[in-house]
């Protein structure tokens, strides 16, 4: 059974994104993603050498609806700084945020949440992958605002890739 | 019932057109490419939700016809505009912080990460990528 399915999860997501493509419950059409959901984790094996431990489970849903919320907050107030902010008053920071995830997975969760949330866009990583660059657009407290992203994100990411 | 969802699903495509709107002046108005990149990532991630939310509302109604393609929009695009702005953020740093082909060039607004000997991945090579190529 692991020989036929290394990967379970991405298996399951492949033949839901496969229904969602041909939108429909049609049986022929899930036999078929079924065969994909198959081949393509087993051919695609050598690329995941390792794969990252993800507790399925009720932090993972919470995570996913704080950071929906968070985007349409994030909306309104970089609407509201692009609208009544004149230039001259913004004032945008690099922050370095200093990381205590371990996984490469892991990382990537948490930088593309920062992209996609308030006024935050995350740049690089330092070499030694302990820190994060992100780009604030406005900001009066940096070190306030990495303490949120820590807190906000980073903790919670923590209990879910144990 | 289908007045009041006619009327929801307009808020949901003028609240949609307004954010796109809003992200685009910002490209046009902010001063720098750094901050240039907020506008496209967040606001028009709203712009298009809202008017992909209209559309999987509207549909089933006029047309009875229920699509989920309009769920594949939107984790494509969740997937998709995190990493082009980091690409572009990249390649901006990239160019304006040369760190080692023209020393003389450094400038001094980007900090670097502390710590000895670290720097940040695209000035030299992160620590992921040899775990993911070269050791087995």
């Amino acid at each position: 059974m692991h020989r036929l399915l290394p990967h379970p999860g991405l298996s399951g997501m492949l033949l839901v994104m496969w229904m969602i493509v041909f939108n429909s419950l049609n049986l022929g059409v899930a036999v078929l993603g079924l065969v994909f959901a198959v081949l393509v984790p087993l051919f695609s094996a050598p690329f995941w050498p390792e794969r990252a431990r993800l507790r399925m489970g009720l932090p993972l849903v919470r995570y996913v609806f704080l950071v929906l919320y968070d985007i349409v907050v994030a909306n309104f107030q970089v609407a509201r700084l692009i609208l009544f902010k004149r230039n001259k008053d913004l004032r945008p920071a690099w922050l370095s945020i200093p990381l205590e995830l371990q996984s490469a997975e892991a990382i990537t969760v948490l930088a593309g949440t920062i992209s996609l949330t308030p006024g935050t866009v995350s740049v690089d990583i330092s070499t030694d992958a302990r820190h994060l660059l992100v780009h604030a657009l406005h900001t009066d407290d940096p070190d306030g605002e990495i303490a949120q992203i820590k807190q906000r994100y980073e903790r919670r990411l923590m209990e879910i890739f144990a | 019932m289908t007045t009041l969802l006619d009327a929801l699903v307009a808020f949901l495509i003028v609240l949609g057109g307004a954010f796109a709107l809003i992200g685009s002046w910002g490209l046009a108005r902010l001063p720098s490419l750094m901050t240039r990149l907020h506008g496209p990532t967040k606001a028009t991630t709203l712009g298009v939700g809202g008017i992909l939310l209209a559309s999987m509302a509207w549909f089933p109604l006029h047309s009875q016809e229920w699509s989920s393609h309009e769920l594949l929009i939107t984790l494509f695009l969740f997937l998709s505009a995190p990493i082009s702005a980091n690409m572009i953020a990249k390649s901006y740093i990239h160019r304006r912080f040369r760190r080692y082909s023209a020393p003389e060039d450094v400038e001094t607004e980007l900090p670097a990460p502390p710590g000895e000997g670290t720097d940040w991945a695209t000035f030299g090579s992160s620590k992921f990528d040899d775990t993911r190529t070269g050791r087995s």
